[in-house]
């Protein structure tokens, strides 16, 4: 649609958008980095800057960092192959727990925190090919059972087997990272949040990338017909498969990266509101759309994680007789549920729509065939 | 009507040899915990698969029903009925007892069918993953509006049943296991008999195997799903019953696990079988129990589950179901 305008009017805005669009990849790592140097300015600004300190601020992006690459992972598997995944967390757990194996004083390791990346994904995916190959070729609401249950073994596991483990207590004192010599510490956010902005910049091209191509449109194609994928020629447990894969190693470099920053690990840290709060992101920012499940997590982290608490106070302060005495962090969880239900119901494509995800899900069966093929520019 | 006798004592011959078998392996005291157990699973494994049945739908918040029906059944025998401890006298624990199962059972299954009309039927049309993603999401909505008006601490329920035991060969019965355990087959069997014998249910049983013929012949589709969502409901609530009963205490988050198990009983038994169902929850009741008397009771939930995935692997249509297509 923009496009079409651009060319008729090339108007610097046009010009720009046409260059984006022809840079892809450019264009997000420019946007991540306009997007980096903006948020701590922005947040100097009264009314943010007295809610908390500006280290506070970034500490806090460098946590919803972790978020956003959960949500961008899950939307792998949710919202480009439409298989829904329930046990989510759990894959969080394996990456979290892979680190702390790696680096920290309980296995007298120290492997350097970046080759860990790696590490994490690649164990969270291989328990993810694991996971999925007997189970992808079942119905999809099986998976989901199969999922859940999965999400709910794992962090049992890790419980339970306290000799490996240390159980409850968990694993204490991992090592930060460090990079050319320069060390992380806890008392200064800033290398964390460029880390984590960089993570993420890079995983985003990467899975744009990925969408776009021929992996991307098989995934695509299967949510939206699997017969039909599959008479096509596509091979869908393979290609669910790498879905599959795919999200659980976003899902491990999260859990690396979480673990290097709050350097604990618990069984405690990964129940099933974990993996519902992704999955609300994923649903509320629209499943499908990187940028706009990015946003989604952002947005959500940030009101759970400030604005609530931060209501509290402000009615405490006015003496608001209800509001004053109602906790709105313990609601967060009901507000969640209402707003997956209401967006299912009013807005199933979700608040930052993907184009083709919107006519998919307002298509009733007759209309399907006649959604026209992936226009979808930057953020549309 | 003629009983074809291959069908009807094979089953029952199994049936009993398993139990034999099960009793000698665990004797008297876990035999009897397990059979209670199984009860509560086999009436919340009923409502997932008679809902799946009709809509194919796992409806995830269906072990939240059940743990409404239970806070439900505290709150009538607490603040409307005043009881705190055991009732004694035989004639008025029936009486009372009664009251809490009926007016249990039918509350929850008006909020079953509420739930319906809200929150499904509006995407009845729609991809399979919203009426999933929505379901979870009535989940999460029943917890925390339970955990907002009870605390989010356990609850105790008040005892009505006296805890006394009988001796039975060699060890001892609560009269409260027999009763919840026959409590349990007579849902069951009526149960039956209603989605067997009745105009409702041949309605439900039609609009399950074709819903737009069974339109065509002028059945009331919307009718016929909620009272299935209202006989699954008040089944979970019978089921909530028991469990503060049996129990004594309750929790807002106790419909999760319990709910994955009783889903875990209906995949076993065949999801859409009413009687595999019911069977599937005796066993999956009878595993727990196993890695409890092993020693291993922190792993007993990982045990159910890999029953789950074995199941689901080896053989995914369960112990009585038909074959399913790959995807509906």
């Amino acid at each position: 649609m923009t496009t079409a305008t651009s060319k008729r009017l090339p108007s610097p805005w046009g010009r720009l958008r046409a260059r984006a669009h022809d840079h892809r990849s450019l264009t997000i790592l420019a946007g991540w980095a306009i997007v980096a140097s903006v948020l701590p300015v922005i947040v100097m600004i009264p009314p943010l800057s007295t809610f908390q300190p500006e280290s506070l601020w970034i500490d806090g992006f460098a946590n919803a960092g972790v978020f956003i690459l959960l949500a961008m992972g899950l939307n792998v598997v949710v919202g480009l192959a439409g298989l829904l995944d329930l046990g989510y967390a759990a894959f969080f757990a394996i990456g979290s727990y892979a680190y702390a194996f790696g680096a920290s004083p309980f296995t007298n390791l120290q492997i350097p925190f970046w080759p860990m990346l790696l590490v994490g994904a690649v164990v969270a995916a291989t328990l993810g090919i694991l996971l999925g190959a007997p189970t992808l070729r079942l119905r999809g609401d099986y998976l989901a059972i199969v999922t859940l249950g999965f999400g709910e073994i794992v962090p049992a596991v890790f419980l339970n087997a306290s000799a490996f483990t240390l159980g409850t207590n968990g694993i204490g004192g991992i090592y930060k990272p460090e990079v050319f010599g320069f060390q992380f510490t806890l008392e200064n956010p800033v290398p964390y949040y460029v880390a984590m902005v960089a993570i993420l910049a890079i995983t985003m091209v990467f899975l744009y990338r990925l969408q776009g191509s021929r992996l991307g449109r098989a995934w695509m194609a299967i949510r939206e017909d699997e017969l039909a994928a599959a008479s096509s020629g596509i091979n869908t447990i393979t290609t669910k498969l790498l879905a599959f894969a795919l999200g659980a190693s976003t899902a491990g470099l999260a859990g690396v990266f979480a673990t290097s920053k709050l350097t604990f690990v618990g069984p405690g840290q990964f129940g099933f509101q974990v993996s519902f709060t992704v999955l609300a992101m994923v649903v509320l920012g629209g499943m499908g759309n990187i940028w706009g499940v990015a946003t989604g997590a952002f947005v959500i982290y940030t009101i759970q994680a400030v604005l609530l608490k931060e209501l509290n106070q402000f009615f405490a302060v006015l003496h608001v007789p209800i509001l004053q005495s109602i906790d709105f962090v313990q609601y967060q969880y009901l507000l969640y549920g209402v707003a997956l239900v209401a967006m299912m119901l009013l807005r199933p494509e979700g608040l930052f729509p993907s184009s083709r995800r919107r006519q998919e899900l307002h298509a009733t069966s007759e209309d399907v065939a006649d959604v026209p093929p992936p226009t979808e520019a930057l953020g549309a | 009507m003629t009983v074809d006798f291959r069908r009807v004592i094979r089953p029952v011959a199994i049936g009993t040899i398993a139990l034999l078998t099960e009793y000698a392996l665990l004797g008297t005291q876990q035999f009897a915990n397990a059979l209670t157990l199984g009860a509560i699973y086999a009436l919340i494994a009923l409502g997932y698969t008679m809902v799946y049945g009709i809509v194919e739908l796992i409806n995830f918040a269906h072990g939240d029903i059940f743990m409404v029906g239970s806070f439900l059944a505290m709150w009538i025998m607490t603040t409307l009925l005043g009881l705190s401890g055991p009732v004694t006298n035989l004639l008025n624990l029936v009486g009372l007892l009664s009251i809490v199962m009926f007016a249990t059972m039918v509350g929850m299954g008006f909020i079953g069918m509420f739930i319906e009309r809200f929150a499904y039927r509006p995407l009845r049309h729609a991809p399979r993953l919203a009426p999933l993603i929505t379901a979870i999401g009535v989940s999460f909505i029943l917890q925390n509006i339970i955990s907002s008006l009870f605390g989010p601490s356990p609850v105790n329920v008040p005892q009505i049943v006296p805890l006394d035991k009988f001796a039975f060969m060699g060890g001892k019965i609560g009269y409260l296991n027999v009763f919840m355990v026959v409590l349990a087959v007579v849902l069951m069997i009526a149960l039956q008999l209603f989605v067997g014998r009745t105009r409702l249910g041949r309605a439900m049983r039609s609009t399950a195997q074709d819903r737009e013929a069974a339109e065509l012949m002028g059945v009331d589709i919307n009718q016929t799903i909620a009272i299935t969502f209202f006989i699954a409901a008040a089944l979970a609530g019978a089921g909530g019953v028991i469990q503060g009963l049996y129990f004594g205490s309750i929790k807002f988050d106790l419909g999760f696990f319990v709910g994955l198990k009783a889903f875990t009983a209906a995949v076993l038994g065949g999801i859409g079988n009413t009687t595999g169902a019911a069977i599937g929850g005796f066993i999956i009741a009878f595993v727990e129990v196993y890695a409890t008397v092993l020693g291993y009771t922190q792993w007993s939930e990982v045990a159910v589950f890999t029953v789950l995935i074995l199941v689901l692997v080896f053989r995914p249509s369960g112990l009585l179901g038909q074959q399913l297509g790959e995807r509906a």
